[in-house]
């Protein structure tokens, strides 16, 4: 198979575009598609100050490698989540980065700092792993960038990633959450700006961009996450995909293009009635935000450290 | 006939397979999709049309990550 766009031998086939590029090839692309959607979502500006949320993961790292090529001032938050077996590693591929990149790399510990891992706040606020996952990771990046003075915060969801939420959105018609999936969510109301750079780029191209450009990441998955909804998307997904190439692209895509009235207000609806958190400051229509409300639970839990499992899939 | 040697992730665990083979049949014996995974081989990424020579090491690394898709 031949590079399409200088005739070498190919490493990469991106099927959905019908076409294979060797490395170097490879490399421009990623960066290419990052540089469109970054333009067409008008998601940063020149000068701005960016904040990547880092996981120690595919994803994540080769959006702050991308950024930075592209002379973005990016500063990367890593946040570790107390998974024995799982954080450490994790952590350690975000440091060797920034150290190979000569970034700057901030971090926040919540063990160390909130006094709880994923495990126990999962159980003492009842929800599943990926939700207290998630929330506490939106709660400290918000807060980290509104503190230390970023404009924006830039996350590593890509096509993949985007398309399972998408579906599983429109499964539920839960119009709140669909309004809210977009690649930029403006700043206001005590929020930063969001943006998604990689909604062009699917999750095997991340993975490839990492393994030309020498990156280490985590390759073993959370040992959370296994049998989580999102990866049954993904999986449906994927079965389509195999057979079509391309409908991910287009099913996305698709909805940024023609689907903005779905959910059309409910976001507006949603910010009314926010105020401050009287304990952190974040935006909230609570007496307390979820993160206060999740941290004052788990605190009163001794901690978690079960053993972590293999997980699934290969 | 020679082996392969094949490395898979989550969990890691290492198996042979007969070579030469093709990236594909490869990944249909093991029951993977080509989307949801990276065939490197040798330390190099390699296309859907390749074969593998015997005496060959193969990482087939998985691609897809999980968490609360937030």
């Amino acid at each position: 198979m031949k590079c399409r766009s200088c005739g070498a031998r190919a490493a990469v086939e991106v099927r959905r575009h019908n076409s294979a590029f060797c490395p170097q090839c490879f490399l421009s692309y990623c960066r290419n598609q990052v540089a469109r959607a970054i333009d067409e979502h008008k998601m940063l500006q020149r000068g701005e100050r960016v904040l990547v949320a880092v996981s120690g993961g595919k994803d994540s790292l080769a959006l702050w490698d991308i950024l930075l090529d592209l002379g973005y001032d990016a500063d990367g938050l890593y946040i570790g989540l107390g998974l024995a077996g799982y954080s450490e590693p994790s952590g350690e591929h975000a440091r060797a980065f920034a150290a190979g990149r000569q970034a700057k790399l901030l971090e926040v510990d919540l063990p160390a700092d909130f006094g709880y891992d994923v495990r126990t706040a999962a159980a003492a606020d009842r929800r599943t792993p990926c939700s207290a996952c998630g929330l506490s990771k939106r709660h400290i990046f918000d807060r980290q960038a509104v503190d230390k003075g970023y404009d924006v915060v830039a996350t590593g969801h890509n096509l993949d990633d985007e398309a399972a939420v998408l579906l599983g959105n429109l499964l539920h018609w839960d119009l709140a959450y669909l309004a809210r999936q977009r690649p930029v969510l403006p700043a206001g109301d005590g929020f930063p700006r969001k943006v998604k750079p990689l909604v062009r780029l699917a999750e095997r191209e991340t993975a490839a961009y990492c393994v030309l450009r020498g990156i280490e990441y985590q390759v073993e998955e959370c040992p959370m996450s296994a049998g989580n909804r999102h990866l049954g998307y993904k999986d449906a997904l994927d079965a389509i995909e195999e057979r079509s190439p391309g409908t991910k692209a287009a099913f996305y895509h698709g909805f940024l293009e023609r689907g903005g009235a779905l959910g059309a207000g409910v976001a507006e609806e949603e910010r009314k009635g926010l105020h401050p958190c009287p304990n952190c400051g974040a935006p909230t229509v609570s007496e307390l935000c979820a993160f206060c409300r999740l941290v004052a639970r788990a605190a009163g839990r001794p901690r978690r450290r079960l053993p972590v499992s293999s997980g699934a899939g290969l | 006939m020679g082996k392969v040697k094949v490395l898979l992730r989550n969990p890691k665990r290492e198996l042979e397979v007969e070579g030469p083979i093709g990236v594909q049949a490869l990944l249909r014996q093991l029951g993977l999709r080509r989307e949801a995974v990276l065939v490197i081989v040798d330390g190099a990424l390699v296309t859907g049309d390749t074969t593998i020579q015997e005496g060959s090491e193969v990482e087939v690394r998985p691609v897809v990550s999980g968490g609360s898709g937030t």
